[in-house]
């Protein structure tokens, strides 16, 4: 069997950047992910990096942007490494080749973001994730005898030996089916989100949370589950993203009345406000009868108002999604859009370091809770959280395999895992097809549990989730063959995908109060006192999640009322 | 919503059987991609169809195929537009080609496309010291390298390269965009090194075509083609790498008879590809070996009159007026202080203007 000081599932930003950070010190490493590195969701990251680099900028100031952003739920001590480690990290990326986009002065250009005070947004036009990922993956090639690569394995179990610590994972070999144990000193999991809980999502099909799956099946809390962020401009029909970088070079949102309504809103930040702010005053203006489009479900965007040049060296990639996926020419005519889920700050909680409260189980990304973005991520902040808690996972899983002797991993998960896999190819053929569950799952998310929340809609999804979760036991596939057999890991994903919702369905019905990107309809105001603090899911003996909570870190900004 | 039919390749590896086509119809607005009428086959008639697939945009890169014949993204061609270009109404889809199938719609890219991309040193060899903030480089020399940054790595171009078709051993027009990116990029320590090396490589920048198939096939407007014939031009034109292929030398005979005559003499290209870019090479003495290995060549294109005996004494050319045109044409480009190259990110694509 394989055996590795540090073992990462996962090969987005975090996953790479902590195979190299691990490797740098000399451990052994092997990284796993189920699609090919650069497929990874991360390649979507569109609009920059944010990094106090400026003269004119401090790193305090953005870490209180990013409290304030949190609506003051994130850890105040992880956002100030975050944010104080922001500009030796993007100077680093800029040493190892990517290829930032500069000033007149040749030093790289910063752009505007929403929620920040400052410009400090470092970016490759419209494809910064692409960038950055795509240059990772430049280096693993280059240190190839230091990072073992296993491109198309998916992961189906996390290990735990005989003391209850992390000591590694079964994985399918998608091209042949073959089976293997993992033995590893350490896992760090950096395989995302769970986005695909929701339809529409700007995620990719592959964002079906099974890292956070995983960690919740092998008795892991999972915190700030209810935080599931709505990106202010996604394209009205599929939900495909539209950067923010489009406001942050200028971009107006109008109503249907020609307006710029966030005057209303955010009137000093304006569309620049932060997400889940832009978001509700989509949603508001849309359900008071002001949206636009044939149905009224959509707002415009109109970057008409930025420079042609300009969007075509800065913004291309939504030029061509803007005539590819809804026929429309965005530098000549304001483009349809409207909130959509994108990204979810909760997940595996970990401490700054990554760990996780099971010894030898790290977490990184947005599979993890740090929490760096507590009740709302700021835009640009993601693949900083990825880059800086991917490096500090590597190097800590690191040093604990300096320390350490490679743990015994017992087998039996392995057939436990074989036969799991055996049982869903031999259901009979009845039952409902996974897409059909999927399906509804998806509907039931957007509907329910969505920018706006109250008891009933989220009772009412949980019901839904726990019939799902019947069906999906049963649920058939088609594919009975061992090569590239995508219908059986479509049937594990389902399992993951469902876990992830109830999750986030019961910490949402649990949090009785608006704050963030929960916004509970019956309980509209925050209220400090009784819940500034973070819900934690973990499965109970039982198999029901159970809920318990723990304090948020404050360190020197205290919670003030939430204005743009 | 409307319907359409798609004639999927389907190919089990452990069946023993040979690939075949299947056909499936599905209900969708004319406007959804290929790939969403695909992913519909999969979740209402067969789960077991093979598609890498996942971000559904064409920014990840994973659904390269070939529709009705060309290479795209699956999710990047709207179901109306392949109805339109099909040979009978039905949507053909199979796997990309110049690479081994792996099952069904799924090629193997790792033998193919990323030793390939692996061959061209794909990583930044920096400019030492390195600062202790960020390289100060121009502001054009970034947004330059954006486009060939901007590749996917989905193979669509790889899949329909002619010259890897004759030559599987060509680097191919993905990893010589990649190399661009390193050439292009200011910061890098080792232009020299890695254009000499491309350029001496006989699978090397020389061994394209220039047959436009790449420049079609990409679907986010890399260029790859454009991307080589930058390679070619900085190789031979700005650092004067005289390589063994003649690819420096076979280029400047083109550019040096078309001038003179208006159109391409072909009885004196090999000559001058080989002496160089005079009249008079023919005779030189280190000239006469090397002619001598493309007699084969130049029989066949005497079989083929593409070369007439009459022609080799007297070159077709141009009226004087057209060759005036034409001069004018080399007058203007030579003339200016750099050279214009086309890049999207700076000009824009032609239907954006």
């Amino acid at each position: 069997m394989p055996a590795h000081d540090v073992l990462i599932i996962g090969a987005g930003l975090a996953g790479q950047r902590a195979a190299l950070a691990a490797a740098e010190t000399g451990a052994s490493v092997a990284i796993m992910s189920k699609v090919h590195p650069v497929r990874s969701h991360s390649v979507a990251a569109a609009g920059g990096i944010n990094a106090a680099i400026a003269i004119d900028d401090d790193w305090t100031e953005h870490a209180y942007d990013t409290v304030k952003g949190s609506d003051f739920l994130g850890d105040q001590d992880a956002i100030e490494i975050m944010c104080s480690e922001a500009p030796g990290e993007a100077m680093h990326l800029e040493h190892i080749g990517v290829t930032f986009h500069r000033n007149e002065k040749g030093e790289l250009d910063l752009r505007a973001f929403g929620g920040a005070s400052k410009k400090r947004t470092a970016y490759v036009a419209d494809i910064t994730g692409q960038a950055i990922l795509h240059v990772l993956y430049e280096q693993l090639m280059r240190h190839h005898d230091a990072v073992e690569r296993f491109e198309e394995w998916f992961a189906t179990s996390l290990i735990l030996d005989d003391d209850g610590n992390c000591a590694g994972a079964v994985a399918r070999d998608i091209r042949s089916g073959a089976m293997e144990i993992f033995n590893a000193k350490s896992v760090i999991l950096a395989s995302g989100g769970n986005g695909q809980c929701y339809k529409p999502t700007t995620n990719a099909l592959i964002c079906t949370g099974d890292g956070i799956a995983q960690a919740y099946a092998i008795g892991c809390p999972l915190m700030d589950m209810e935080m599931v962020q709505y990106h202010p401009t996604t394209l009205a029909e599929n939900g495909f993203l539209i950067t923010e970088g489009a406001r942050g070079e200028g971009a107006h949102l109008l109503n249907s009345e020609g307006r710029r309504f966030m005057e209303d809103y955010a009137p000093n930040k304006m569309e620049l406000a932060s997400r889940d702010v832009v978001s509700r005053a989509e949603q508001t203006e849309i359900n008071e009868g002001r949206g636009v489009g044939p149905d009224g479900q959509g707002i415009y965007l109109d970057i008409t108002v930025v420079p042609k040049k300009r969007v075509l060296e800065a913004l291309r990639e939504i030029v061509n999604i803007g005539r590819d996926f809804a026929g429309t020419d965005i530098t000549r005519e304001p483009i349809m859009i409207r909130p959509g889920q994108h990204y979810i700050m909760g997940g595996v909680k970990t401490d700054v370091d990554g760990r996780t409260p099971i010894t030898g189980l790290y977490a990184a990304g947005e599979v993890a809770c740090v929490s760096v973005h507590g009740g709302n991520r700021l835009g640009a902040n993601s693949l900083l959280d990825t880059l800086i808690f991917g490096r500090r996972s590597g190097e800590d899983a690191a040093r604990r395999g300096r320390e350490m002797a490679m743990p015994h991993t017992p087998v039996a998960r392995l057939h436990e895992d074989a036969a799991m896999i055996g049982e869903i190819m031999d259901r009979p053929r009845e039952g409902r097809r996974i897409s059909e569950i999927k399906d509804e799952l998806g509907a039931t998310m957007n509907e329910y549990v969505a920018v706006y929340r109250d008891e009933d809609g989220l009772e009412k999804a949980h019901e839904i989730i726990h019939r799902l979760q019947d069906e999906a036991a049963s649920a058939y596939v088609d594919d009975r063959g061992s090569v590239f057999n995508q219908d059986v890991l479509g049937a594990i994903e389902l399992r993951y995908m469902l876990d992830c919702a109830e999750a986030t369905i019961v910490s949402a019905i649990d949090r009785k109060e608006s704050r963030g990107a929960q916004f509970r309809l019956d309980h509209p105001e925050r209220h400090d006192e009784q819940w500034l603090k973070h819900i934690n899911v973990t499965r109970g003996a039982d198999g029901e999640p159970e809920i318990s909570y723990s304090p948020v870190t404050i360190t020197q900004w205290q919670p003030e009322v939430r204005k743009y | 919503m409307s319907e359409f039919t798609l004639r999927l390749r389907r190919y089990d590896p452990e069946s023993g059987g040979a690939p075949y086509w299947e056909e499936h119809t599905i209900d969708l607005e004319p406007h959804r991609s290929v790939l969403e009428g695909i992913l519909q086959c999969k979740a209402r008639f067969d789960g077991s169809i093979g598609i890498r697939c996942s971000c559904r945009a064409a920014i990840c890169g994973s659904c390269g195929v070939r529709i009705n014949g060309d290479p795209d993204l699956a999710c990047h061609t709207h179901l109306d537009r392949a109805k339109k270009h099909s040979k009978d109404g039905v949507i053909e889809v199979e796997p990309m080609g110049n690479m081994p199938v792996i099952k069904d719609l799924i090629v193997d890219m790792e033998t193919v496309h990323w030793k390939k991309i692996r061959r061209v040193t794909p990583w930044l060899i920096a400019k030492q010291p390195v600062p202790e903030r960020e390289y100060i480089v121009p502001r054009e020399a970034m947004v330059d390298v954006t486009q060939s940054m901007a590749c996917i790595q989905c193979g669509a171009c790889v899949s329909d390269c002619l010259s890897m078709e004759v030559d599987p051993e060509f680097i191919g027009p993905a990893a010589l965009a990649k190399a661009y990116r390193f050439v292009g990029d200011p910061r890098d320590d080792q232009h020299f090194e890695r254009l000499k090396d491309l350029a001496e490589d006989t699978h090397g920048i020389y061994d394209c075509t220039h047959c436009f198939a790449c420049i079609d096939a990409c679907p986010k407007g890399v260029a790859p083609m454009s991307q080589i014939m930058r390679l070619r031009r900085l190789a031979g034109n700005d650092f004067k790498i005289e390589d063994r292929n003649n690819g420096e030398r076979h280029e400047a005979a083109f550019v040096s008879l078309v001038k003179q005559y208006g159109l391409l003499n072909e009885a004196e290209l090999l000559p001058r590809s080989y002496g160089g870019d005079s009249p008079l090479a023919k005779f030189k003495p280190s000239v006469a070996a090397e002619m001598a290995s493309t007699l084969p060549a130049i029989a066949r294109a005497l079989l083929r009159r593409k070369v007439t005996p009459a022609a080799v004494l007297k070159p077709h050319k141009l009226a004087k007026e057209d060759r005036d045109q034409v001069k004018r044409i080399y007058d203007e480009v030579e003339g200016r202080e750099q050279r214009d190259e086309f890049n999207i990110y700076i000009t824009g694509r032609d239907e954006d203007r």
